[in-house]
């Protein structure tokens, strides 16, 4: 106790390995959110949404705990580099991404010998536009307007969801077989910090 | 050796589980769905008028009309002919209410935020199901 006074009056944060794992996802995640901001958009509000990649692939490969971090750390980090914290858009942001991380909490109790990373996509992006629509509809534009573009949003949310969801199935190919419980054995080399992205 | 593996739609669909059809067809379904119902031609029949969130008036769209509406900026001007609405001239800067230009369908809605006034086009979920009624 003594010998330890002038030690423990610091305040030392060590990472652990779990933390290195989110943050190098997270990292990920936030690149390619930035990157995509840059992409024009036929329509207001209609993105790919690849960084969602990411959180498919966290999810599949260390559970959904690690998924709520990475696509949490995302929308705030990447709101903050885009100067929209707070704003509408990031709550808008925050909102499909909650819903999205409810729905794929659910959906990976699904069984995966039956349902692979492209159902998940697919429900996460439905989840997210169902819960971006709802703010909208609540808090921005309080009319029944809105709803008249949620048939081209649910369209884009089919066709990138199976695009994501291929693309994260790429990624997760090369990771060792599923076991029967659904969860994907993570991969060597992630207590380190490193990142296996592709194979 | 990498292009080949990118174009092989083998390849692609390798992580596809039986189950992912069940998902991928209830989503169509959905989105189909969606389509029909918010994007099915429902006619408006009448405009209706709100300054500061309160009903300014509601009008039938068979009559040409203009109407004039004094919010905090200025006066917008409302303009109504042959089944369609749209807002002539406002004071606001931006002009987005004014350049959308004439409204014709129901649920379509424009805005003019700064002066607070909206324009919106209602219409019977029905639409056009009786064109007369006679007895």
């Amino acid at each position: 106790m003594t010998a330890s006074a002038t030690e423990s009056a610091t305040l030392i944060l060590r990472p652990s390995a779990d933390d290195h794992r989110i943050a190098a996802y997270a990292a990920a995640a936030i690149a390619i959110t930035i990157a995509e901001a840059a992409l024009p958009s036929p329509l207001p509000g209609v993105k790919p949404g690849l960084a969602n990649i990411i959180v498919l692939v966290v999810l599949l490969r260390h559970g959904w705990k690690d998924a709520v971090w990475v696509s949490l750390l995302r929308v705030v980090a990447a709101s903050l580099m885009g100067g929209t914290f707070l704003a509408p858009g990031f709550v808008m942001s925050l909102a499909g991404a909650l819903c999205s991380l409810g729905v794929l909490g659910l959906s990976c109790r699904l069984p995966a010998a039956w349902f692979g990373p492209v159902s998940h996509s697919v429900l996460a992006a439905f989840a997210h536009i169902g819960g971006q629509i709802l703010v909208a509809r609540l808090w921005l534009v309080p009319h029944d307007g809105v709803f008249y573009l949620l048939p081209l949003f649910a369209l884009a949310a089919l066709l990138f969801g199976v695009v994501n969801g291929l693309l994260a199935g790429q990624i997760l190919q090369g990771d060792a077989a599923v076991t029967l419980d659904g969860v994907l054995s993570a991969p060597t080399g992630t207590t380190t910090g490193e990142m296996e992205l592709s194979k | 050796m990498i292009t080949a593996h990118v174009l092989s739609a083998k390849n692609w669909l390798s992580c596809l589980r039986p189950g992912d059809a069940i998902t991928l067809i209830s989503a169509a379904i959905l989105v189909v769905f969606l389509f029909l119902n918010f994007w099915t031609n429902t006619r408006a029949d009448r405009a209706i008028v709100r300054q500061g969130g309160e009903l300014i008036a509601e009008f039938g769209l068979n009559n040409t009309r203009r109407v004039e509406v004094r919010g905090p900026i200025g006066i917008t001007i409302i303009e109504i002919a042959a089944g369609r609405a749209r807002v002539l001239s406002d004071s606001g800067p931006r002009q987005y209410c004014v350049q959308q230009g004439w409204l014709e369908r129901a649920n379509a809605v424009a805005i003019c935020a700064p002066n607070q006034v909206s324009l919106l086009l209602a219409g019977s979920a029905s639409g056009n199901r009786h064109d007369s009624l006679s007895y």
